[in-house]
């Protein structure tokens, strides 16, 4: 049983002038092994600070992460990151970023090899192994960045904003090999948007951050994702729950916005 | 002044010219001449390779002209060569007055020369004669032969009938007189516009020297071996450097305590040129190889240990992150991550090294040296060689542009993915 456990996370950061941020306060969450859990919130709700510390790259404050029963401390090969872009190594070409993971556990060569391959096939990259990343289009790259991550057999994959430079067909497409992935490896996934609707798609459950200090402002468990497994996604969207959830949610985002907004202007 | 002036009007004639000729052959297919905005496009402006070639010309034509080369079809006006005359009116103390004239031989320098004979002619001042090289001038006592001279109180008051004083020039219709404050004549015949061979020297001239000085050295070395010790020392000087520079800039990309350590230092030599080290080394370890090989190891050392810290440092922190969650240990983020992603760096770093190294190289041994591309021009500027100055700063341009050119193609070779990260 290897559950992750967010427990009364909060996270301040001191500032050089004096001033400290409170970029996360108080969240606890508890995810299944083998859930999706899709993030949305204003710009600034420390959507990406919260997906650090599970990552492992920021010790928070007060509170602490276990997976399996082991509290977290720095990264580690059981917990994959899916970043938006430019965190592939260009000096390698696409067969070498993927087997990366494996090689630097020593993996007989062999074992990479065979796994690379089949990571190609899954991404639909079989006949780009050999190209070097700056040869590949930005969809080409994040499939990549995906089957890296996959390669590395983590029992978490976290996301932050992998489609977000995307075009919206891309993306689409980006999107229906994330459910198809999730559902053949059951992995336990964390991705954070900006899009609504990617976070109905996607999101098994949806959490909605509001921000100052960054806390969690709503959670729903969403039947989409499970649809969206076997349905082409433009069916799902036409749901006729999908669309009053996505009003609802953006409905909430832009108010929050507002308040933001409208507590600068105030203050300056 | 004249010289820069033709040159823009050259600049300006190729261009004109070259546009003319590429609008009839033009074909606009590449991406390039395609695009509409190209002011401002930095992407679009790439060196004309016609422009190179005809600016490379042109500078060989101008060096040509004004030295009287072969390789120009038209010449700058040359200095006054031949034999040319002009009289001269003495008048003696008491106010009775004689002509007389002074036949001038200009010749070559170099060339065998003698005056011209003449018959001395009546009156008291006698016709006088001289020889004077090319860009020369001499002076002549042209009262030395004369019935009553300078010490009877005789003096020049007029050079082809015109009135002249101490001090003041007529000219003439190959060169002028000026007379001395003592009163003597001072003939300097026209220099035109070419340029002395002691000034500079024609193309062919210096072209002979290099195939001169190939085949039978200069100073005790052949110019293999003039050129071959500068490279060493600066393939040494560069090598030492940057192996030792490399893992000083790691450790100080990498660890607060060695950059807080070495911050004061490195940026404290950084702006130290390494030509104002030369006397420091020359007093501390010779002017031998070890001295040379010091000073461009310094050159080097700062040069090398700021690109490898910037490379570390440049590295995008997504990627480290990455390999983290990747599995790797710290040791494969360095050699995994951190040294390829800093390669772009230290290469424009070695670049910049190696073109340093060679300019302080070339500085010492102007200094000090037994063997050396610099030490070539310095003994030959002693003796005024100016063709062999000449070659051997042609000489050190071309190996420092091939320096580069093999550095970039080096890069382009082994780090492909620079700028495209
Ligand atoms: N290293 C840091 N030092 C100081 N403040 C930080 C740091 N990182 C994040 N913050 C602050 O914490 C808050 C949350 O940042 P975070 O990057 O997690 O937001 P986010 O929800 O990911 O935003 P976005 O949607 O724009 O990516 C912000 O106010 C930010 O200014
Ligand atoms: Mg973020």
């Amino acid at each position: 049983m290897s559950g992750l456990i967010i427990d009364d996370i909060s996270m301040r950061f001191e500032l050089p002038d004096g001033n400290a941020v409170q970029a996360l306060k108080n969240v606890s969450l508890d995810i299944k092994e083998g859930e999706i859990m899709a993030v949305l919130g204003p710009s600034g709700c420390g959507k990406t600070t919260l997906l650090n510390i599970v990552a492992g790259f920021l010790a928070p404050t007060e509170g602490n992460i276990t997976l399996g029963g082991q509290v977290v401390r720095g990264p580690a090969a059981e917990r994959g990151m899916v970043f938006q872009q430019g965190a592939l190594f260009e000096w390698m070409n696409v067969r070498k970023n993927i087997g990366f993971g494996p090689r630097m556990k020593n993996t007989p060569k062999a074992d990479i090899d065979k796994r690379v391959d089949e990571l190609l096939g899954i991404v639909g990259l079989q006949d780009f192994g050999e190209k070097m990343i700056y040869e590949l289009s930005g969809g080409m790259q994040q499939r990549v960045a995906l089957a890296r991550c996959l390669a590395n057999e983590p029992e978490v994959i976290l996301m932050d904003e992998p489609l977000g430079a995307l075009d919206a067909l891309t993306r689409e497409k980006m999107q229906g090999l994330v459910l198809k992935l999730w559902k053949e490896t059951g992995k336990t996934i964390i991705l954070i948007t900006h899009s609504v609707e990617e976070a109905l798609l996607l999101g098994e459950r949806l959490l909605v951050m509001a921000p100052r200090p960054g806390r969690i402002h709503k959670e729903y468990r969403l039947p989409f994702a499970e649809m969206g497994v076997n349905a082409d996604l433009r069916e799902v969207k036409t749901h006729p729950e999908f669309g009053p959830r996505r009003e609802e949610i953006l409905s909430m985002i832009w108010d929050m916005e507002e308040e933001i907004m409208g507590r600068t202007e105030s203050a300056a | 002044m004249t010289i820069l002036l033709i040159y823009i009007a050259i600049f300006v004639a190729a261009y004109l010219i070259v546009r003319l000729v590429a609008r009839g052959v033009a074909h606009a297919t590449d991406f390039t001449s395609l695009k509409t905005v190209t002011f401002g496009d930095e992407s679009a402006v790439t060196a004309d390779r016609t422009a190179s070639v005809v600016s490379v010309v042109a500078i060989f034509l101008i060096w040509g002209a004004f030295t009287g080369s072969v390789i120009s079809p038209i010449h700058a006006p040359g200095p006054f060569v031949g034999d040319t005359s002009f009289t001269y009116t003495a008048e003696a103390e008491d106010g009775s007055r004689d002509d007389a004239t002074v036949s001038v031989r200009v010749f070559e320098v170099g060339t065998e020369a003698e005056e011209p004979s003449i018959e001395p002619g009546d009156g008291f001042a006698k016709d006088d004669s001289a020889k004077v090289g090319a860009w020369r001038s001499v002076l002549i006592r042209v009262d030395k032969n004369d019935e009553i001279g300078r010490g009877e109180g005789a003096k020049v008051v007029a050079i082809n009938g015109e009135p002249i004083a101490p001090g003041e020039t007529v000219k003439l219709a190959d060169g002028e007189v000026t007379l001395s404050t003592k009163g003597t004549p001072n003939f300097k015949p026209n220099q035109g516009w070419q340029m002395e061979p002691i000034w500079l020297p024609s193309p062919e001239a210096v072209w002979g020297r290099i195939v001169e000085i190939a085949n039978t050295g200069y100073q005790n070395s052949t110019l293999l071996q003039h050129l071959g010790w500068s490279l060493f020392r600066v393939v040494a000087g560069f090598a030492a450097g940057a192996l030792v520079g490399i893992p000083l800039g790691y450790a100080m990309g990498l660890s607060s305590w060695f950059r807080g350590w070495f911050d004061p230092i490195v940026e404290f030599m950084r702006p130290v040129p390494p030509l104002a080290l030369i006397p420091l080394v020359i007093i501390w370890a010779g002017i031998g190889e070890v001295g040379k090989v010091i000073l461009l190891f310094l050159a080097a050392l700062w040069i090398m240990t700021i690109a490898a810290r910037s490379g570390v440092s440049g590295v995008k922190i997504s990627k480290v992150h990455a390999a983290y969650s990747l599995g790797a240990s710290k040791w494969q983020i360095l050699t995994q991550v951190i040294v390829p992603n800093s390669l772009p760096d230290i290469f424009t770093g070695a670049r910049v090294a190696m073109g340093v190294c060679w300019g302080t190289v070339v500085a010492a041994e102007l200094v000090a040296a037994e063997k050396g591309a610099g030490m070539m021009i310095m003994v030959a500027s002693k003796f005024q060689l100016t063709d062999i100055v000449i070659m051997g700063i042609i000489l050190i341009g071309i190996i420092g542009y091939g320096i580069d050119i093999l550095m970039r193609m080096a890069e382009r070779w082994l780090i492909p993915w620079k700028g495209r990260g």
